[in-house]
């Protein structure tokens, strides 16, 4: 048994160390809102933090989260995750939606660390979550509208 | 509004028991006794006129989408049409997804089977839609009629309520549903005209932005039902191999496998999570017999393939006398076009649970083409289709991979559950990135080859295109409507149809049979004749010393494709100079296609590095899709198109050796990325024309548009995808 804390719950999860967290929370918590798209680190859909800071879920063996503090997108709060979620729907971000997850994951790592990101800011931090609908531009604008609206 | 209420088995078959089949018949279908609710029968009964509505009595009105969401918008744009016709406000909307059913869910224009592709969704629902909120709101009037003992005509609709005006009297559409179930459907509804639309042509939001904003939304890969098993499917190692013999043994050992069981398609490795089955799965080893595969080399096919070009093929068309025009032409022009493999590479790899019981089998899948889906499944259990029972699930993406014809990941997970059926266990066939990439059902290989010949005025006078690419169609139950003569429309749509009033004009195709499996893929043929013909046309123009836009402007004879290849130029300011940036050479080119009836004209900004890579910087899209039911929709799916297009230019070609598929992940069959997402202008041609589809035409104009705007860039003619950036260096 691992314990791992996850969205603020400590949990004791019945997995080999070796396990990828993505698969510790997707099948042995029921926690699908986190993707399965690569396993290999390469489209960023199961994006989560880890003590706050964004990591792939898919090469994060369970081992190396054990003890700290992972959050889901289920369990993701906050003024800036309530504001990219409040944006997103604003302006229709998502299409087939797979993807949004992890993106919005990652933008909300972004605006903890920088309120007033550029567009380069924004491609540099998002270049690793692929939208194979290309929603890239709506991302764009609404991780701009989240930050404005969380400059007040 | 941000309910979507999953394909319930429960809501549907609630609807059926309490309601009698009958109510589910489509609207069109005579409505017999059997269909009248009587009176009196409770308060809680929904009104369920036909078999895409049901309006509850608080005043919420299900609609019920026959189509895929798989991104497009469906789950929003086909409600729209609900509300429009039906007069209710966008609150009280909710969306279910429909049952498998080809006599009441098929797409008008597929004939009996249901499914989502071609771009057809809002364009076979518009009138059949629009024909149903009619109904329902006729049927509510009439039962207010009654109550009140009042003309029906002295009544209007506003929002939701039945209102007589002169007595002040309203009720509302959930007080009036039961009643309104009881009274006969008319046989004649007037429909709105579109001046007189109040929804249609408003930027509604999208029913399923705030699920899929939160984790929410719920796909097939996240089907969690009791006891249930994941499964991964150990496929031949190059197409069409079989299963010479496998040694068990280690994969059994895993902890947490269950089961490990060969099917037709291959052996499965059944545990409970999906971690352990690939664990599983990756502890086999598997001998395959290669003797009957596809030990196809993308080199030597390709070599193939440019012989074929030289060798007459089918023809496709053939007006005037083109051979004999460009002999006589004064100046001559030839281009050879080349296109690779694609994978659709859905962000949801493919994903199907299949539960086995008494009755019949239930499947979970976000599936384009549930009806045929279900026919394969009953093949493979000995059951009748009705037994299989297919709730439909968002899909994480699709553009074509989910609308095989045959039902590949279904079969397969149908095949593993027969296997499995004493662990009495839902199976949840899940497919990785690696069996998504390397499993086949690509776009198909193409080459083309086109010469042309222009008069001493620079007049186009002759245009000859050969093809050589493998069928879609054949061998599918496709084959009967898409198979002319021996010519797959799919092959040439797009070529066979050229837009340009070209006197002589010879199109032939080569359809080679590999075993590499091929697949309709966003915007099908119109993938590669749009590259071809958009470049080459582009290279009459500069041949002919004249300006793209123009040159194609005089020869484009269609008011709607000349509409937008004018908006679009207008939009980017054809013609006057780009502002120059230090470092780069910059450049703008231009394309416009017809497909899926509907017309798009892209104009694309690059800017060119010394050392050949390149960004696009910008692209204005123009767009004339008939009345545009959600413009913000639209302009979504162009952007969207524009991206996915450019990915394909930019970076992804499957590649096979020896059979074997070289890529096998995003490292080696890269997607686009935001750092090279262009700045995206969409305008929308406003139009009163019936609405035809956006989910694929925004893709086919923009790798040529790009490749025109390299040329202007550079003076390099890029002809094969996905572009080699080192073509491009300066000098
Ligand atoms: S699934 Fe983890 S990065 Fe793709
Ligand atoms: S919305 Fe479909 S992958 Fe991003």
């Amino acid at each position: 048994m691992i314990p791992i804390i996850v969205n603020g719950t400590p949990r004791s999860v019945d997995a080999t160390p070796d396990t990828p967290l993505l698969w510790v929370l997707r099948d042995n918590l029921g926690l699908t809102g986190t993707k399965f798209g690569c396993g290999m680190a390469q489209c960023g859909a199961c994006t989560v933090h880890l003590n706050g800071a964004p990591v792939r879920a898919c090469m994060t063996p369970v081992s190396a989260a054990a003890g700290q503090k992972i959050t889901t997108i289920e369990g993701a709060q906050g003024k800036a995750v309530k504001a990219l979620q409040d944006a997103w729907v604003k302006l229709d971000v998502p299409q087939c939606g797979y993807c949004q997850s992890g993106q919005i994951m990652s933008a909300a790592a972004l605006l903890a660390g920088n309120p007033q990101p550029t567009d380069a800011d924004i491609d540099t931090a998002l270049d690793g979550n692929l939208c194979r609908c290309a929603t890239y531009q709506r991302i764009r604008a609404a991780v701009h509208q989240a930050a404005r609206t969380m400059r007040g | 509004m941000d309910k979507i209420i999953n394909p319930s088995r429960r809501a549907f078959l609630k609807t059926g028991t309490t309601l009698g089949v009958g109510l589910t018949l489509a609207f069109y279908l005579p409505v017999g006794g059997a269909a009248r609710m009587k009176a009196g029968q409770g308060t809680d009964k929904p009104f369920a006129p036909n078999a895409f509505i049901r309006i509850a009595p608080d005043d919420t009105v299900t609609v019920i989408v026959k189509h895929l969401e798989m991104g497009q918008g469906v789950n929003t744009g086909l409600p729209t049409l609900v509300a429009e016709e039906l007069d209710v406000p966008w609150e009280k909307i909710r969306v279910e997804t429909a049952p498998a059913d080809a006599k009441l869910y098929n797409n008008l224009l597929w004939g009996p089977m249901q499914g989502t592709g071609g771009s057809t969704a809002m364009a076979n629902s518009f009138e059949q839609l629009r024909r149903a909120g009619a109904t329902a709101r006729a049927m509510l009037i009439a039962a207010a009629a009654d109550n009140w003992k009042v003309d029906a005509n002295t009544l209007v609709t506003l929002d939701g309520m039945v209102l007589h005006r002169p007595s002040g009297r309203k009720a509302s559409y959930g007080q009036l549903a039961e009643k309104a179930a009881t009274m006969p459907q008319p046989a004649e509804v007037a429909l709105k005209s579109p001046q007189d639309f109040k929804y249609i042509g408003k930027q509604f939001k999208r029913t399923d932005s705030k699920a899929k904003s939160n984790g929410s939304a719920q796909f097939a890969s996240d089907v969690r039902l009791p006891g249930q098993l994941t499964a991964l499917l150990a496929r031949p190692s190059v197409f069409g191999a079989r299963l010479r013999r496998v040694q068990t043994e280690r994969a059994k050992a895993v902890p947490g496998v269950r089961a490990v069981v060969e099917v037709p398609q291959g052996v499965a490795v059944i545990a409970t999570d999906f971690w352990s089955a690939k664990k599983g799965r990756d502890a086999l080893q598997i001998e395959w017999d290669e003797s009957g595969g596809a030990r196809v080399s993308t080199t030597e096919q390709r070599d193939q393939y440019l012989a074929l070009l030289n060798q007459p093929g089918k023809v496709a068309r053939s007006e005037g006398d083109a051979a004999q025009a460009l002999a006589q032409a004064a100046k001559k022009l030839e281009a050879t076009f080349e296109f690779p493999y694609l994978a659709h590479a859905p962000m949801e790899p493919l994903s199907c649970v299949v539960q086995l019981k008494d009755s019949g089998c239930e499947i979970w899948a976000g599936s384009q083409s549930q009806t045929s889906d279900q026919a394969t499944a009953a093949q493979i259990l000995g059951i009748k289709p009705e037994q299989v029972k297919i709730h439909t699930l968002l899909a994480g993406g699709s553009f074509g991979r989910r609308a095989n014809p045959a039902s590949d990941y279904i079969a397969e997970a149908v095949s593993v559950a027969k296997a499995t059926r004493d662990l009495s266990a839902p199976i949840h066939l899940m497919w990785t990135r690696e069996d998504d990439i390397r499993g086949g059902y690509y776009r198909p290989m193409f080459v083309h080859a086109i010469s042309a010949g222009l008069d001493a005025q620079g007049n186009p006078v002759a245009w000859n295109q050969r093809l050589v690419g493998q069928s879609i169609a054949a061998g599918t139950a496709f084959e009967g409507g898409l198979v002319k003569d021996g010519i797959d429309m799919t092959s040439v749509e797009g070529a066979s149809n050229l837009a340009y009033a070209i006197p002589n004009l010879h199109v032939e195709l080569h359809s080679p049979k590999l075993g590499v499996p091929v697949l309709w893929w966003r915007s099908v043929g119109h993938t590669h004749t749009a590259f071809s013909t958009e470049i080459f046309i582009d290279e009459l123009a500069a041949a002919a010393g004249k300006d793209p836009y123009a040159f194609r402007r005089t020869l484009i004879q269609h008011p709607r494709l000349n509409g937008v290849l004018e908006l679009a130029a207008t939009k980017a300011g054809w013609g006057t100079p780009l502002a120059p940036k230090s470092g780069v050479r910059r450049g703008r080119g231009i394309a416009v296609h017809e497909s899926f009836n509907s017309f798009v004209a892209e104009v694309a900004e690059v800017s060119v590095k010394p050392d050949g890579s390149f960004s696009v910087d910008r692209v204005i899209c123009a767009v004339d899709c008939g009345i545009a039911v959600n413009p913000d929709q639209v302009r979504a799916q162009m952007e969207g198109g524009i991206g996915f297009g450019l990915s394909a230019a930019l970076h992804s070609a499957i590649t096979l050796k020896a059979g074997r598929v070289e890529q096998s992940n995003f490292h080696d069959y890269p997607l686009l990325r935001i750092s090279e997402m262009p700045r995206v202008e969409v305008h929308i041609v406003p139009s009163q024309a019936a609405p035809t589809g956006v989910g694929e035409p925004g893709v086919p104009p923009l790798a040529p548009a790009v490749a025109n705007a390299l040329f202007a860039a550079t003076g390099k003619r890029l002809r094969k995808l996905p572009f080699e950036t080192s073509e491009l260096r300066s000098a």
